[in-house]
């Protein structure tokens, strides 16, 4: 029934609207009659000009607001460009020589007013698409009844499906709102609305409820259905924003579980390994800045490698300086490892400044789109994609060659391993290496989402350890899960309890989760009871 | 086997030096400061006094920290939050000592609830305005924490650098909790602006002198405390279960008891460290908590020697002597040092500087002791 009842107002307003298309009127005549001075006669100049389809009409209307409009001796239309020269109007020629005492087209309130609206109307019937978007856009937020003619004829006339499609919603946004309009024309424009279903229909509907019976019980149900669908919708964004922010403690967290993984070790300098990373973006672009500002977007691509290798090379040295001496004691190795990362912390200070460094974003990294009604930025998606393409890559170096072998024979069994002639000191330089290696990649990311400063890496250590505990040691697809889990979790709470009290819940749920499974989400089955 | 008597099992030569140390101290320091001139060269100024009662305080810490870390192995990354919660408990007895005097003349709402328009007191604002009520809090709050937090930790067999962790996390959490304004605790700004403490004003000589006697005589009370447990038959337990817990828990111990307790005393001993450190100072804020506290506060125990009590009070007052030398002198180098003695003791001072002295005198003995009976042996053939 709803949709016959929409068929039938469809063919109505289509109707309606064919007669309002009238034949393009020569320039000539509406020239004319401005050129005459009498008021009511200029007004119907300026429609006819608005209608006319004329290439110079807007600049002669906008000449006319502006008082730059005078007729001559000759009774040529004239118009005054900057700097004091002069052109015709009907042709836009300039003239070569000042005209002999041009009279200024004088306009009244209501002139203007029809001036105003021409104009909204030649936007709204411009050649440009955007220019035809912003006009009926601009009209939706208006709601200006007076638009309301130009807007029809510029309905009849328009072929991009999508500006079509804005324009209706901006006649249904005037219509709803119009004391003058028939029950029918608001139902018909309720329908429009409630499919365009954002927070501007949803304002716009509940103001509806207030009107006769019929119209209201449209609008409340179609308040209820937008109200829903923009409810779905935060969820969606939520979990948007939740696997980004997930994918980059992933990243943050992943190279610190295979070093736990492997060595049983907490690295407290793998905070810094990510701030490294960020920092060597940060010289890579001020390098290419100043050498070749044209491949300013292929600086990331480069830093990625780079950071990977400067942090890879920075752990396998604090790996073999100092963490190699200290097997076996685990507490020791954590107090030591946080004293490298002082160490590199104020490195970093002394070397690049206190202050935090400007990394800049390439093209691709900027702007958003529109993904049904989601607004997602190239920067995030870049960002999620990217750590789930360091996940898989490091998925498969594990489970495809040698050395991912070696690593996870490892970790599952040390000393099993080094009977079977697996040289576990070098695995060891080379996991950390790898470990701090991804960090670096992971800082490439970050320089693109957060302050580049020596206190980057601090921020997410914490994070990192809990997703690292969350999710298992040992186990890569436990990473995953518990990065966007905790990812989401934290963006969920948000909402409910402010981001900060929502962090603290979240920590706290942690807490309590190590009591119940001490091991984490994944735990490695084996026989090992304690370390 | 007979027992020794108490006093003698309290005190070995380590001990006696330190409580003679601190004895001379809570003399000495007051005397100087009070009766000789201020240009005399052995006048200790105020201010002096002050900063010694600070490092004190933090040697308290350190201790607390060093009974459950050397003797128990639990490595807590989260004692600076049982500090800090001492010192907030103390820090809102101040506040309420305060009164009408504030700049917005209030009679009872401290001037940051004033400045968040509050009408009245939160309601764990009540009773801080007594003394007795307060040091019972001091106790009270980081004890009940440590008790919850080791009950449910210890009982799930949470050990290791996972139990590091969760301190860590622990300590955080309060950090960003403390932060917010809603906590009604003087979020970012914390407590301060402190007028009286028992009445005496908190800035006077004679008052400074009397919290720096106060804190010599806490710390050496937590050390009496600590030393006796860890000499009595539980202190040997515990030992047991830092070197082999499993072994210990297979040998009928209840070992998530014997850990419990010793956390839930050492909070308690953090949280009167805290609550001496306040009045001192003259402020409590957040930042107390921050991480990078509490894993200071571990490097002053390894520095000094981890499970020798004495070595970790020495160790917080050698590193904060340090530290302040250094942030004056030479502020960029203050991390490079902190981070290298990290590093170095970790790997070349294990036992820290009280734990190889007592190992170079123990060889020493050791030598002296072996050649009479090489001499005899020479003889007899």
């Amino acid at each position: 029934m709803p949709r016959l009842l929409c068929v039938i107002l469809a063919l109505v307003c289509g109707l309606l609207a064919a007669p309002a298309r009238s034949a393009p009127a020569d320039a000539g005549e509406a020239l004319a009659l401005i050129a005459s001075g009498r008021f009511p006669d200029i007004e119907k100049g300026v429609d006819l000009l608005a209608r006319s389809g004329n290439t110079h009409a807007q600049a002669i209307i906008e000449a006319l607001r502006d008082g730059r409009l005078a007729v001559a001796a000759d009774r040529r239309v004239l118009i005054q460009q900057d700097g004091g020269r002069w052109s015709d109007a009907a042709t836009g020629d300039a003239l070569a020589e000042a005209p002999a005492a041009p009279k200024t087209v004088r306009i009244n309130n209501r002139i203007r007013r029809a001036v105003e609206a021409a104009l909204g109307a030649l936007t709204l019937m411009a050649p440009d698409a955007e220019a035809r978007r912003q006009a009926a856009e601009a009209v939706f937020r208006s709601r200006d009844a007076a638009a309301l003619s130009a807007l029809d004829e510029a309905i009849a006339r328009e072929e991009v499906p999508y500006i079509k499609r804005l324009m209706g919603e901006a006649r249904a946004a005037i219509l709803l709102g119009d004391a003058g309009a028939s029950d029918l024309q608001k139902l018909e424009a309720i329908d429009i609305l409630a499919a365009r279903a954002d927070q501007d229909a949803l304002a716009l509907l509940r103001a509806a409820t207030q009107g006769s019976p019929v119209v209201s019980a449209a609008a409340e149900a179609a308040v209820a259905s937008v109200e829903q669908r923009l409810a779905l919708l935060s969820m969606l964004q939520n979990v948007w924003y939740g696997l980004s922010l997930g994918s980059v403690l992933l990243l943050a967290a992943i190279g610190l579980a295979i070093t736990f993984g492997v060595m049983g070790i907490i690295n407290m300098a793998h905070g810094e390994m990510v701030m490294i990373g960020a920092y060597t973006t940060f010289v890579i672009q001020e390098f290419v800045r100043s050498h070749a500002p044209g491949l300013f977007d292929w600086t990331l691509p480069v830093a990625i490698p780079m950071a990977f290798l400067v942090a890879a090379l920075v752990g396998a040295a604090n790996e073999r300086g100092i963490i190699r001496h200290l097997y076996g004691r685990p507490l020791e190795t954590l107090l030591a490892t946080w004293g490298v990362s002082l160490i590199l912390q104020q490195a970093v200070r002394s070397i690049f400044g206190p202050t935090n460094r400007e990394v800049g974003a390439p093209s691709y990294m900027a702007g958003s789109f529109d993904l049904g009604g989601l607004a997602i930025t190239y920067g995030r998606l870049w960002i999620v994609l990217f750590s789930l393409a360091v996940f898989a890559a490091l998925m498969v170096a594990l489970k495809a060659t040698s050395f991912g072998l070696r690593i996870r024979a490892v970790t599952q069994n040390r000393r099993m391993a080094a009977s079977m002639g697996i040289r576990t000191p070098w695995v060891d330089t080379m996991a950390f290496a790898l470990g701090s290696g991804i960090a670096g990649m992971a800082g490439v990311a970050l320089s693109q989402i957060d302050n580049v400063s020596p206190n980057l890496g601090q921020s997410y250590i914490v994070d990192s350890f809990m997703v690292v505990v969350f999710g298992g040691v040992g186990n890569l697809w436990g990473t995953l899960v518990s990065a966007l889990t905790l990812g989401i979790a934290n963006k969920f709470l948000e909402p409910f309890a402010g981001a900060v009290l929502g962090k603290i819940l979240l920590l706290v749920f942690l807490i309590l989760f190590i009591q119940k499974r001490p091991r984490g989400l994944f735990a490695l089955k084996g026989r090992a009871v304690e370390a | 086997m007979t027992r020794r008597p108490l006093i003698l099992a309290l005190l070995d030569g380590k001990g006696a030096v330190f409580l003679g140390v601190l004895a001379a101290l809570a003399v000495l320091v007051p005397l100087s400061n009070l009766l000789l001139p201020e240009a005399s060269p052995l006048h200790v100024p105020t201010y002096a006094v002050s900063l010694l009662g600070k490092y004190l305080s933090y040697a308290l810490l350190a201790l607390a920290l060093d009974l459950v870390w050397g003797y128990c192995g639990i490595l807590s990354l989260g004692h600076g939050a049982f500090f800090a919660l001492g010192g907030y408990a103390m820090g809102m007895y101040l506040m309420r000592q305060i009164g009408p005097r504030g700049v917005y003349g209030h009679p009872v709402l401290p001037d940051f609830m004033v400045f968040l328009n509050w009408q009245e007191l939160p309601w764990y604002w009540h009773g801080f305005d007594m003394f007795p009520f307060a040091a019972l809090m001091v106790l009270a709050v980081p004890g009940l924490l440590a008790f919850v937090f080791g009950w449910f930790a210890f009982r799930s067999r949470v050990t290791g650098v996972y139990l590091s962790i969760i301190t860590q996390a622990m300590t955080f959490a309060l950090m960003l909790a403390f932060f917010r304004n809603d906590m009604g605790l003087g979020g970012n700004n914390g407590l301060t602006d402190f007028k009286d403490i028992l009445g005496f004003p908190v800035q006077a000589q004679a008052t400074r002198v009397a919290l720096f006697v106060a804190t010599v005589t806490a710390l050496a009370l937590g050390y009496l405390v600590a030393r006796y447990m860890v000499t009595s038959t539980y202190g040997k337990v515990l030992v047991a279960i830092r070197d082999a817990e499993s072994r210990a828990r297979f040998l009928g111990y209840r070992v998530e008891h014997y850990k419990l307790v010793a956390f839930t005393v050492s909070a308690m001993m953090a949280g009167v460290a805290g609550a001496l450190y306040v009045p001192q100072v003259g402020i409590i804020n957040p930042s107390e908590f921050s991480p990078a506290n509490s894993i200071e506060a571990v490097v002053w125990v390894a520095v000094g020697g981890r499970g020798t009590l004495v070595g970790a009070a020495l160790g917080a007052v050698v590193v904060n002597t340090a530290k302040s030398w250094l942030t004056g002198a030479l502020p960029e180098l203050w991390l490079f040092a902190l981070g290298a003695l990290f590093i170095i003791v970790t790997l070349y001072l294990p036992k820290g500087i009280v734990g190889t002295l007592a190992e170079w005198r123990d060889k020493r003995r050791a030598t002296i002791s072996a050649k009479p009976a090489e001499v005899a042996a020479g003889a007899a053939e």
